[in-house]
């Protein structure tokens, strides 16, 4: 016999979680005497949200399962945040939140919130334990459903008196779900019309998605475009699904993408979407969207084919199902397609090298493209790239160069500022061999600045990129295109030190305000082992460009920049 | 043109299956005529029955694809796409006192209705039938002083020995 909360550690291990993010709290009092008692490795944070992004960050990183602990009411409110941003980009978590005891629910009790209400339209899925018998059934299922098919979040909110409850412990082998296989196989059929598609094109595209990311077949997709030979550009989250450097790779596309890319997108007669949901951020005005091309979506969720773009053809399945078939039968074809879209690929890269991304130097200022640049430069193949949300975010798309799969960590869909600092945490403690980097604004690092401490505390070695220009970068860039140069609240020109407050949390602070301090002073604090805070000021009035204006097509760009 | 569909689904009966289920229609902004859920022939089955209006194919394909990603939903079928038969209950409350109760009594037969309560102030009309049927007998009886209505939301089968489990 056990307790609940020994149970639920129990099911941790079955389940290889090799560390929890959290922080405790009445209702989980007992889940952490556990934690205690069993020596449970576990991350305190300084706030919910920071211990939400942290899993979520470690899940990006290593493809595992993210898992994390809070107490009922305002600690499992302050994940909401976190397990939206997860949702959005199909992370997959397991979070384990207190409930008040069995005879509270209902009372308005002390530090009671509806939270299986709260947390339903954003989680795969979610239950509320008021039966210890009922534990390792849901946490058995909570782990396959978060791990299998469409990865995302599912919420395990528990009765406080659970936790305490006597069980006679078995941990079920199997899951019996009648509505959920997380199974997906594909059809022959429908790739053998997408190998149809491409024999008959001739400016064909690869549009690479987050999909490919989290169901690990880049390898394929590389194979793929390799074997034709064609362009392929990316979203925001499919950033690494091919190595920067592999050859008729034009960035990614959308709204802040590259020109070729866009234009590539506008031009191609054969679009390859794969693991992607059409995002309003990727596809500009929707009804001039690739408005030449034949679409194929390669998709494991049936609800997103035709949701937001419609699909001329459809590959439904699992990534890690249809992609090798694809491959194969396209091998199958013995067509020369690389002879084939030669021409086109050159006429799409001569696009990209006329206009890639690009900044105009001023004089000793640092311009943000020039130190991203540097920073990649600086880095190896295996670093992890994360960001928080605005501007510096898409300077980091466009500047920093992705090698592989699960190297750069940003929060896509909602675009949830304050995910970075925990973001990289977690990422940094899943994969202890790769390095880390953190690029942020002096807007975003101020929404969840309190895990400087959990990162000094555990010397977690972290280098955090403060892109300094003393406003809320993406909203006054938008205030200066669309409002009038009204900088409504978005200015930041206050007192904050933050060299200091990285010394005040116990970690090594720097800044740097001339460009030739890319040259002489970053090498060193980036060769430097141990977390630190580089804080480099740059000019207010940059612009991410290229641009597509809210409602243009993506050939209608606004663009920018110039050697 | 909006156009109504009625969906059988089929969910595990277990908490919070409601909740999910009117979350995703809340957040996908899909429009719903009317729901109504019951148990079924499997102890561990509920049947949700929903009549969703939709303007298009496309709208159609997302309230079933998206209401199928839901982990407790067993199965999905419109059952307006296949043979069936479609029912509403309502009950209707009208006043009515003695120089007006032959005529509602009339109207009853008409709709081959059935007055379930009598007071000396009012009938309660009970009307079991397809929609257009039970707004028919509403319209009529708004001639009269209607005190309050209720439906229950439209339930069907489909025709011939095949439940929608095995379709």
């Amino acid at each position: 016999m056990m307790n609940g909360a020994q149970a639920v550690l129990e099911s941790l291990k079955k389940e290889g979680v090799d560390v929890v993010f959290g922080y405790p709290g009445g209702a989980v009092l007992t889940l952490y005497d556990a934690v205690y008692k069993l020596k449970f490795p576990h991350i305190l944070t300084r706030h919910e949200q920071g211990a939400i992004h942290a899993a979520d960050g470690y899940a990006r990183a290593t493809g595992k399962v993210g898992v994390v602990f809070a107490t009922s009411g305002p600690g499992a409110t302050n994940l909401i945040t976190g397990i939206a941003t997860a949702c959005t980009d199909s992370v997959p978590l397991v979070c384990i939140t207190g409930q008040v005891a069995n005879p509270y629910i209902g009372k308005d009790s002390f530090q009671e919130a509806d939270i299986f209400g709260i947390t339903t339209p954003i989680t795969k899925h979610n239950y509320l334990v008021k039966d210890v018998k009922e534990l390792p059934r849901v946490l058995k299922e909570a782990f396959f459903i978060a791990r299998t098919g469409r990865k995302g979040p599912v919420v395990i909110d528990v009765a406080k008196d659970v936790f305490d409850a006597k069980i006679d412990y078995k941990y079920p082998e199997k899951v019996n779900l009648r509505g959920y296989s997380g199974v997906y196989d594909g059809n022959e059929e429908e790739i053998a019309a997408a190998v149809e598609a491409v024999r008959k094109a001739e400016r064909p595209l690869i549009f690479a998605g987050g999909g490919i990311i989290s169901s690990d077949t880049a390898a394929e997709v590389q194979k793929l475009a390799k074997k034709l030979g064609v362009p392929v550009t990316s979203t925001l989250l499919g950033l690494g699904a091919v190595p920067a450097d592999t050859e008729g790779f034009l960035g990614f596309a959308g709204m802040h993408g590259s020109y070729a890319a866009n234009m590539a997108i506008q031009k191609c007669d054969l679009l390859l979407c794969i693991g992607m949901r059409f995002s309003d951020r990727v596809t500009g005005r929707v009804d001039g969207f690739a408005p030449k091309a034949k679409i194929v979506h390669f998709e494991l969720d049936r609800a997103e084919i035709n949701k937001n773009v419609a699909a001329d053809l459809q590959v439904l399945g699992d990534l890690r199902w249809t992609l090798p078939r694809f491959n194969k039968k396209l091998t199958a074809t013995k067509e020369k397609f690389a002879e084939k879209f030669k021409g086109w690929k050159n006429e799409v890269l001569k696009m990209h090298k006329e206009h890639p991304f690009s900044f105009v130097e001023q004089g000793d200022a640092i311009k943000p493209g020039a130190l991203i640049r540097k920073i990649s430069e600086l880095a190896d193949k295996d670093t992890i790239a994360v960001t928080d949300v605005g501007q510096h975010q898409m300077w980091a798309a466009q500047f920093f160069d992705v090698f592989k799969p699960r190297h750069f960590l940003t929060s896509g869909g909602q675009g949830t500022m304050g995910y970075g600092l925990p973001a990289a945490m977690g990422a940094k403690i899943g994969a202890p061999d790769s390095r880390v980097v953190l690029f942020t604004g002096d807007g975003s690092i101020m929404m969840n600045c309190q895990e400087f401490a959990t990162i000094a505390d555990n010397n977690i070695d972290v280098k955090v990129v403060i892109v300094h220009n003393c406003i809320l970068g993406m909203v006054g860039q938008w205030q200066r295109l669309f409002y009038n140069h009204h900088y409504s609240q978005s200015e930041l020109k206050g007192k904050t030190d933050f060299v200091k407050l990285a010394e005040a949390m116990g970690l090594k602070g720097y800044r740097l305000t001339k460009k030739e301090e890319l040259e002489t002073v970053l090498p060193k604090i980036m060769a430097e082992k141990g977390p630190a805070l580089i804080d480099v000021l740059i000019p207010e009035e940059e612009d991410v460009l290229p641009m597509v204006p809210g409602g243009k097509r993506l050939d209608q760009m606004v663009l920018g920049g110039s050697k | 043109m909006m156009k109504k569909y009625l969906l059988a689904v089929l969910v595990d009966n277990k908490p919070g299956v409601l909740t999910h289920v009117s979350g995703l229609i809340s957040r996908r902004a899909f429009n719903i005529e009317s729901i109504s859920a019951g148990y079924t022939e499997e102890e561990s089955v509920t049947r949700i029955n929903i009549v969703v209006s939709v303007e298009s194919k496309n709208e159609l394909d997302q309230v079933v694809t998206q209401l199928g990603k839901l982990i407790d939903v067993i199965k999905i079928v419109n059952l307006s796409e296949v043979d069936s038969i479609e029912r509403e209950l309502v009950m209707i409350k009208v006043r009515a006192d003695k120089s007006n109760r032959a005529e509602l009594i009339d109207i009853v037969n008409i709709f081959r209705a059935s007055i379930v309560d009598v007071s000396p102030e009012n009938v309660v009309i009970e009307l079991t039938g397809q929609q257009s049927k039970i707004d028919g007998i509403i319209e009529v009886l708004s001639e009269y002083e209607i005190i309050e209505i209720a439906r229950t939301g439209a339930i069907a089968l489909s025709r011939g020995p095949v439940p929608v489990k095995q379709m």
